[in-house]
């Protein structure tokens, strides 16, 4: 017996990213991961959510100089994810609740997965 | 107000095993705020998916962790099975889990030893780590490898174990057993212990849940996440129940594991009394074209790997969420009013794989 867990991928839209983000929070989804696929000049960043073993995806498409809103603000421990995200990825993150400001993962290569190879950092929230 | 001073805690620490670091904000003595800090061993791993055949990316995927290192490789192949609809034989899902059981086990006794020398328990550590070498000498005799077994691929695994072997570990899980729930009863009985435990690094269930965390840490707050509950590998045929203490503390962290090191000797016990006969294998052909999210419970939590094929021998896409980054958040909240000479217990009570982390 293979497992077959259902996965439900639903793709949102920028603008509606905090909403949707909120309505599976008030609905009691965990937030499991979040992470960045270079689709070929930009990103797509899944959002991964769990409740009761049952796995729901929210997929943001972004361009590499795309402000994407944090989410800590509704799910505390996102910080991590989106540090990461700015750290390995470069993406612009606005209103992380624990900003590292470039610092969290201490990479040689400033933005090693980047898709353009940025050198400027815009991840500085005050 | 005290005056407040920052204490950089790690990356080299005498109780860490491997480089993160912590701020620490201090009033007096006191703990009032940690911002960590991770990276100093980042290996980029993921982007070796480019560049290796998704057959030959199993190696890989082992290799993130010394302590994970079977279930890091299970749960990329189950990954890469689930894209190309790949059913793998019901002995192979049997050995599956023996060896992952065992991973869980050996992971286990390491931490308790670490988290004994922590607390300055010297004899409980040497115990600890006894134990785990017993566990080490069946990794080795069934698969060749101490801490990297090779044994897990894409449709199954490369080696199975005779039933000679199966009958020889049967028949020493009843006095291992013993041994562990000796060890486990100092762990959870004696006094010093529980002193030095009990109500340290408190996080509640509901806060638990909400920050994301994982594994034993989370289980430990109340929040019954296990991923084998889901049912892969053999664990749906064997049935599961996670252990789950609600105290929340460092006390009930080293309580779950404990116990789960208890039930992982049991899950083998039934996995070697219901092993099925048959092939170990099957054939593998084509290229994975798709995208799978595929999770499994490490020993510090749920592990998952987002896959991503595009038809070619490669992949495109691998992404590793270990649970130590899960737990982080966790951590930030555990160590506020914390004193700084708990703070190494604290730190370890979340069983920290910065290996696993640095991908």
């Amino acid at each position: 017996m293979t497992v077959k867990e259902e996965q439900t991928s639903i793709d949102v839209a920028l603008e509606n990213l905090l909403r949707e983000v909120e309505g599976l929070h008030d609905d009691g989804y965990r937030l499991v991961q979040i992470g960045c696929t270079d689709i070929g000049g930009a990103y797509e960043i899944n959002y991964s959510f769990d409740k009761g073993y049952q796995f729901k995806n929210l997929r943001l498409t972004a361009g590499p100089e795309t402000e994407v809103p944090s989410i800590s603000g509704i799910y505390w421990g996102a910080f991590v994810y989106e540090n990461e995200m700015h750290d390995l990825f470069g993406i612009p993150v606005t209103g992380i609740n624990i900003d590292f400001k470039g610092t969290f993962i201490k990479t040689a290569e400033k933005y090693p997965f980047s898709v353009t190879r940025r050198g400027g950092d815009r991840c500085r929230n005050v | 107000m005290p005056e407040r001073i920052i204490v950089p805690f790690g990356p080299q620490h005498p109780v860490l095993p491997e480089p993160i670091h912590l701020d620490l904000v201090l009033e007096d003595e006191k703990v009032v705020e940690a911002i960590p800090s991770i990276g100093y061993i980042h290996r980029g791993l993921e982007q070796l998916v480019q560049k290796r055949e998704y057959t030959e990316y199993v190696y890989v995927a082992e290799r993130i962790c010394g302590i994970c290192s079977f279930i890091h490789a299970l749960c990329y192949s189950q990954g890469v099975e689930h894209i190309m609809d790949i059913e793998v034989p019901d002995r192979a899902r049997y050995l599956r889990t023996i060896w992952s059981e065992c991973s869980r086990l050996h992971s286990h006794l390491l931490w308790l030893g670490l988290f004994a020398d922590s607390m300055g328990f010297e004899n409980l550590f040497m115990r600890s780590w006894q134990l785990r070498e017993s566990v080490l000498d069946v990794l080795e005799d069934t698969t060749g490898g101490r801490v990297i077994q090779g044994t897990c691929k894409v449709g199954g695994v490369r080696r199975d174990i005779g039933q000679e072997k199966l009958d020889e570990m049967h028949r020493e899980l009843d006095p291992f057993e013993q041994k562990c729930r000796d060890l486990g009863d100092v762990f959870l009985n004696d006094e010093t212990v529980k002193y030095r435990l009990q109500g340290l690094g408190i996080v509640g269930k509901d806060e638990a849940y909400a920050l994301g965390a994982v594994g034993p840490t989370a289980r430990a707050s109340g929040v019954p996440v296990d991923i084998r509950e889901t049912g892969y590998a053999a664990y749906g045929d064997i049935g599961f129940k996670p252990v789950v203490e609600t105290a929340g503390d460092c006390y009930a962290r080293c309580a779950v594991r404990v116990k789960e090191v208890y039930a992982s000797i049991d899950i083998i016990r039934r996995a070697i009394e219901e092993m099925p006969e048959g092939p170990i294998d099957v054939k593998v052909k084509g290229t994975p074209d798709g995208e799978y999210f595929s999770r499994a419970e490490q020993p510090r939590g749920e592990v998952v790997h987002y896959l991503r094929g595009d038809g070619s021998k490669h992949l495109a896409r691998a992404r590793i969420r270990t649970p130590t980054l899960a737990n982080i958040p966790m951590l930030v909240k555990m160590l506020p009013g914390a004193q700084l000479a708990d703070v190494p217990v604290v730190v370890l009570s979340i069983d920290p794989c910065i290996s696993c982390t640095e991908r």
